[in-house]
């Protein structure tokens, strides 16, 4: 089916003409009252327009954090959990308009946000209602009248800055953990991508105590400074790319205060020998393993973008690969029969291009695409660029460089060393991949690669409960996970005596 | 100390020059550009107010653009195999904190031509710290 696109008489997206920053429970027009026009990568042309905002508006949104943060931090686990569990069912109640929205504002399938984005946003707010509720601090006795008690306080009112990619999910995962943690949250959204996450922010208005989540939009040269480098936050949170992780962290230590960066990947995903023992489910799931580089238009920072397949099953493996590869739909991003959309602005289209003539140059063979995608009638004028893989050596700089985009680099190995040292030869290490019926073999290469997650005869599942986070210049801490709380907490510890007798020193 | 290329392994268009001079003469002062790598708005040159952005041991100095100086990490560029860049303008806005280099325009770093055929004999970043 086709969903009608937002703001189109029968869509289930209502769209207004222009939306101001969220802060403090109410919308708030910004201060110098500019607006800047709202594309959709799929058609190239407006969906509506977002606040132009400038630093006096991030100071709005402070004030209003700072005034909601001692009733938010003192709000018992059980009241913290009972809002973030609305705010999951208030989202689960709106996941088709939130779905499609999100995949009109990004361009990413409907059938990606209808099945992955926007359940996983539900189940990360339960998940961390749940964390908050089960919360236990602990006590030390030291000695028979000397005892630790420590307790998690939150940290007050924090910065988060998420990228275009998931604008929803990123959204939660930045939201949810600082929320249960009994922090209020300033979020800025990504300049190609700010408009979805306020759609959301309409839905749970109402069920949010006011100024405990503020959004303000806008270029992140104005507004982007004046957040992170603001001495009225007591964190920052950053997923998106290395130079801007390092600027995150470089204000971060002027003001003394933590921060969690995300930063790329350029993972590898390894297909050992025995998955073509035999012609079965198994091989089926390994074969769509490769192919999940093009999930989300290869958009994810641990998109599986480097494939290495074992040299003896090479041939037959990538010609079950490639004939997968070449029936993807590519189209309509709320057709839920399209497969791959359309790149989230003409800017990340430039990039691929380029490199994949990077690639042409440096000798890689272009096994299947590597032009930009033609999807005629009203997505003329998108953002489309042909699944490709490209075939080559690990050394080449589409082996080494994050394309961000439906490209993959496939090259062979020879035995397990082989492997291992082609997987680790990257300055990334957010993710990788290993498919293999041996168990044992899948233990070891899981260890021995330097990524933060391993996934095992499986890819790209998110699910709340499994740490993320990157190993090398992939990023600092960890998200999606009960330990982000620690990421969202101060320790208080009273260090309390039951003794009546003096220390004997003076 | 900052390891500066020899030769400069950065040149620019007239778009570019004419976009840092509009740059220069709207803030008062000088800017600098940062390669970055990965993610979302990787690949592209950060354009920052001169002296925003702490540069260390761990980078490279490519070379300057009218005064301007065009930083990269020193392991992107042993990975990137120490190419050679030319500073241009696209469409649409920059990405990160970055300055814009025009209205709905960007500062982008396209590859010279082939300028390093085979790899260099540099050690790459193979997982241990930082090359």
């Amino acid at each position: 089916m086709q969903y009608v696109p937002p703001g189109q008489p029968g869509s289930m997206v209502q769209v207004q003409p222009r939306y101001e920053n969220f802060v403090g429970g109410k919308w708030l027009a910004p201060t110098e009252g500019r607006y800047r026009v709202n594309l959709s990568p799929a058609t190239g042309r407006p969906i509506t327009e977002v606040a132009h905002s400038t630093p006096a508006d991030v100071e709005l949104a402070l004030d209003a954090a700072h005034a909601a943060k001692d009733a938010w931090g003192e709000a018992s686990g059980a009241q913290r959990a009972a809002v973030l569990n609305a705010v999951a069912d208030a989202i689960e109640a709106n996941k088709e308009m939130l779905a499609v929205a999100e995949s009109w504002e990004n361009g990413k399938p409907v059938r990606e946000t209808l099945n992955a984005d926007v359940p996983l946003v539900v189940d990360h707010f339960r998940y961390f209602a749940a964390a908050a509720r089960a919360e236990e601090n602990t006590v030390t006795e030291i000695d028979k009248d000397l005892v630790a008690y420590h307790f998690r306080e939150p940290l007050g009112v924090v910065g988060q800055i998420i990228p275009f990619n998931f604008p929803l999910l990123m959204a939660a995962w930045k939201l949810a953990p600082a929320l249960a943690a009994g922090n209020c949250s300033v979020l800025k959204p990504a300049s190609p991508t700010p408009w979805s996450i306020l759609k959301l922010a309409e839905v749970i208005e109402d069920i949010v105590p006011p100024g405990v989540i503020n959004i303000v939009t806008g270029p992140g040269a104005e507004i982007g400074k004046a957040l992170a480098a603001n001495p009225r936050i007591a964190k920052i949170g950053f997923t998106g790319e290395t130079v801007t992780g390092r600027l995150i962290m470089q204000y971060a230590a002027q003001n003394l205060i933590p921060s969690t960066v995300e930063l790329g990947g350029k993972s590898p995903n390894i297909f050992f020998a025995d998955v073509m023992a035999h012609d079965d489910e198994f091989l089926d799931k390994a074969v769509e393993g490769l192919v999940l580089y093009a999930f989300n238009k290869g958009e994810v920072c641990t998109a599986p973008s480097r494939a290495l397949v074992h040299r003896d099953i090479y041939d037959e493996f990538m010609a079950r690969a490639l004939a997968r590869i070449e029936t993807m739909t590519q189209g309509n991003p709320l057709d839920t029969d399209t497969q791959l959309g359309a790149q989230v602005s003409a800017q990340q289209l430039e990039k691929i291009v380029s490199y994949v003539e990077i690639g042409r140059r440096e000798g890689a063979e272009v096994l299947i695409g590597g032009e930009r995608g033609q999807v005629g009638g009203d997505f003329t004028d998108g953002y489309y660029f042909q699944p490709t893989v490209l075939k080559g050596d690990n050394k080449m700089r589409v082996f080494q460089e994050e394309i961000f985009g439906p490209v993959l680099a496939v090259t062979t190995f020879a035995d397990d060393a082989d492997a291992l040292e082609i997987a680790n030869d990257t300055l990334y290490g957010l993710g990788a991949g290993v498919w293999t019926r041996d168990g044992t073999r899948a233990y070891r290469m899981g260890r021995g690669i330097k990524a933060g997650r391993v996934w095992t005869n499986c890819y790209h599942q998110y699910p709340a409960g499994a740490a993320f986070g990157g190993y090398k210049i992939s990023g600092i801490g960890r998200e999606n996970h009960r330990m982000m709380l620690d990421h969202y907490s101060q320790t208080k510890n009273l260090l309390v005596s039951y003794s009546s007798k003096p220390l004997g020193l003076f | 100390m900052i390891r500066t290329a020899h030769p400069e392994r950065i040149t620019a268009t007239p778009a570019a020059r004419a976009a840092i001079s509009r740059l220069r003469a709207a803030r008062g002062e000088p800017v600098m550009f940062v390669q970055s790598g990965g993610c979302c708005a990787g690949s592209t040159p950060m354009c920052f107010p001169a002296g925003e952005f702490l540069v260390g041991d761990g980078d490279v100095l490519l070379g300057e653009i009218d005064g301007c100086p065009f930083y990269i990490d020193a392991g992107l560029d042993a990975a990137w195999l120490h190419d050679s860049f030319i500073l241009d303008v696209g469409p649409g806005g920059p990405e990160g904190f970055s300055l814009p280099a025009g209205v709905d325009l960007h500062f982008v770093a396209t590859r010279a031509a082939s300028t390093c055929p085979t790899p260099p004999t540099v050690a790459r970043g193979t997982g241990e710290g930082r090359p």
